[in-house]
């Protein structure tokens, strides 16, 4: 536990005793989490772990319950999702989440729906589309009609026209072909390389523990384990339950 | 006369207002799923600022008829944006995610407020829409339309033209139709839903505004409980062409328009007399009745059986 917190100074992510209620059931017990600047950490656990109500906190989705979470230096814990993207703060929701009614385009500009600067914007856009050169040949399709994993590169590629400093991303393996997980984990390992820091949600163990530094487990609502990824794929408490032996 | 043409052309004029009326449903109904049964009297509001303020620079004097009658539209539109505002703040606001029938007594206790307050303004008998210019008339085969009638037509579209670009092609309109989708995911992009929500119903009670003072001009009459039918028929309108849908509205208001005139033209031929053109407003409700029944989605509507 002590060297996966000791970086505070640098940390661009701080959570202390977070507890978070979600429909009238407590599913995070006061969990302790630290996100350094430019770093890749994921938190994984099984299903119900409260994974996902963790993120949707540090998201302002959900109001916290108690605790405080900090974000470059600033208390942030019971600000609004809508307050949070001009901050920098990103959040690719589990199952996408894309408007599907809404071209791929409108999508895009949605997601630099705070930014006024149209040529960084328009920038972006066309950075995304080389992340991504699916969505720039589907630019104007119903974002609806798009496959699984086209839909994921969506979502990911409209968080980052934001400009996020601190990418949280939920299950972005959910439901995907093999071949599609590796791309979008391709695409994770480079923006994290570009320096957006990411707090990554991931039942895929092994795949999110093999790209980040260090890793948080979750189990019923607590971190039961932190440590740096290498140490926690060595560990066989979490070979067992969540490696697959 | 033809009384076909003669009927499709009065159909039109109406089914104009009715779909800038509709819109006010629709587009609130798009976002967040509430009939704000208030909306027709905002109309109403429009129809009696609007004489009101033009009254009093008539009575004045000096002032050129065109002006007299900007002016008049200006305060109208003005003041029902404000209106619009302050009914979502104060009727709505504080019941979001309250059970869905609280909001709907809230509705029709606000469109009482707002009739019992031009009750009280300006009384109960009808203002006269004061008689600014000689209206033109022409006839083309068989049937007459005045200038009027075609003014009415042509800024309906042009206002309805506006407001497709609007939703369509601006950043507000990106978030309004985001909002509408999911106001969660909305948030997520930086979109604070009740920037989008008060947005909304601005731009719902000027459209109503302008309706309403259409009205008054065409029919050269306003009156505190003018706004019921109105908004009523309006409603059906929208639900008529998918409530929830902004083309659906204009389509649905247009259509119900020429019903109507239709329907008030040819139901006394067809009943050798026995029923007359008063009963023109039984076609809207009978559209909104076999509507409900068959299509409940509407014309346009996408979202089927979704919600209860």
């Amino acid at each position: 536990m002590s060297r996966a917190t000791s970086s505070n100074k640098q940390s661009l992510l701080s959570v202390r005793d977070l507890r978070v209620a979600y429909g009238g059931v407590v599913a995070v017990k006061g969990i302790d989490l630290e996100v350094g600047r430019g770093e890749l950490v994921c938190l994984i656990g099984a299903n119900g772990a409260g994974k996902t109500t963790t993120l949707k906190a540090l998201a302002g989705m959900l109001r916290p319950a108690g605790g405080t979470i900090r974000y470059d230096g600033h208390a942030i814990t019971r600000r609004r999702s809508y307050e949070l993207v001009s901050l920098g703060i990103a959040l690719v929701p589990e199952g996408r989440g894309i408007f599907g009614r809404l071209s791929v385009l409108e999508n895009l500009k949605l997601g630099a729906y705070v930014r006024r600067d149209t040529l960084g914007v328009s920038q972006d856009l066309d950075r995304g589309f080389e992340l991504f050169p699916r969505l720039a040949e589907r630019r104007s399709q119903i974002a609806g009609t798009l496959s699984g994993g086209e839909q994921q590169m969506l979502a990911i590629a409209r968080a980052l026209m934001s400009r996020p400093r601190l990418l949280l991303l939920d299950e972005p393996s959910m439901g995907l072909a093999p071949i599609m997980v590796q791309r979008i984990f391709g695409t994770i390992r480079r923006i994290a390389a570009e320096g957006v820091t990411l707090l990554l949600v991931e039942q895929n163990a092994r795949l999110a523990l093999e790209i980040s530094r260090r890793g948080y487990v979750m189990e019923s609502g607590r971190v039961t384990l932190a440590d740096e990824a290498a140490a926690l794929l060595a560990n066989p408490d979490v070979k067992r339950a969540y490696l697959g032996g | 006369m033809d009384i076909f043409l003669q009927q499709l052309i009065n159909g039109l004029v109406l089914g104009s207002i009715y779909a800038l009326i509709a819109l006010g449903y629709t587009m609130v109904y798009g976002i967040l799923e509430l009939i704000n049964f208030a909306h027709g009297e905002v109309t109403m509001m429009g129809a009696m600022i609007c004489i009101a303020v033009m009254g009093a620079l008539l009575s004045a004097g000096g002032l050129p008829a065109i002006v007299v009658l900007a002016l008049g539209l200006a305060a109208a539109i003005s003041i029902c944006m404000v209106l619009g505002y302050s009914i979502e703040r104060v009727a709505y606001r504080p019941l979001r995610g309250a059970p869905r029938l609280a909001p709907l007594i809230t509705a029709i206790g606000m469109s009482i407020v707002l009739q019992n307050t031009a009750m009280l303004i300006w009384g109960k008998q009808y203002l006269t829409f004061p008689k600014l210019f000689e209206p033109q008339r022409y006839e083309w085969a068989g049937a007459h339309v005045t200038s009027l009638q075609i003014l009415i037509v042509v800024l309906a579209i042009t206002l309805m033209g506006a407001l497709l670009l609007l939703v369509h092609r601006t950043r507000l309109g990106r978030a309004m139709r985001a909002t509408a989708q999911s106001p969660e995911l909305a948030g997520l992009m930086g979109i604070n839903p009740n920037t989008v929500i008060s947005f909304t119903f601005i731009i719902g009670a000027a459209l109503g505004a302008v309706a309403g003072v259409m009205v008054s001009a065409y029919y050269g009459l306003a009156h505190y409980y003018m706004g019921f039918l109105l908004g009523l028929k309006a409603f059906t309108a929208a639900v008529l062409g998918g409530i929830g849908n902004v083309a659906g509205a204009m389509l649905g208001g247009m259509l119900l328009g020429i019903i109507e005139s239709l329907g008030a033209g040819y139901i006394g031929p067809l009943t050798g007399g026995f029923l007359g053109s008063h009963y023109q407003d039984v076609f809207a409700f009978f559209v909104l009745i076999v509507m409900l029944v068959f299509r409940p989605s509407g014309l346009l509507g996408e979202r089927v059986g979704e919600r209860a």
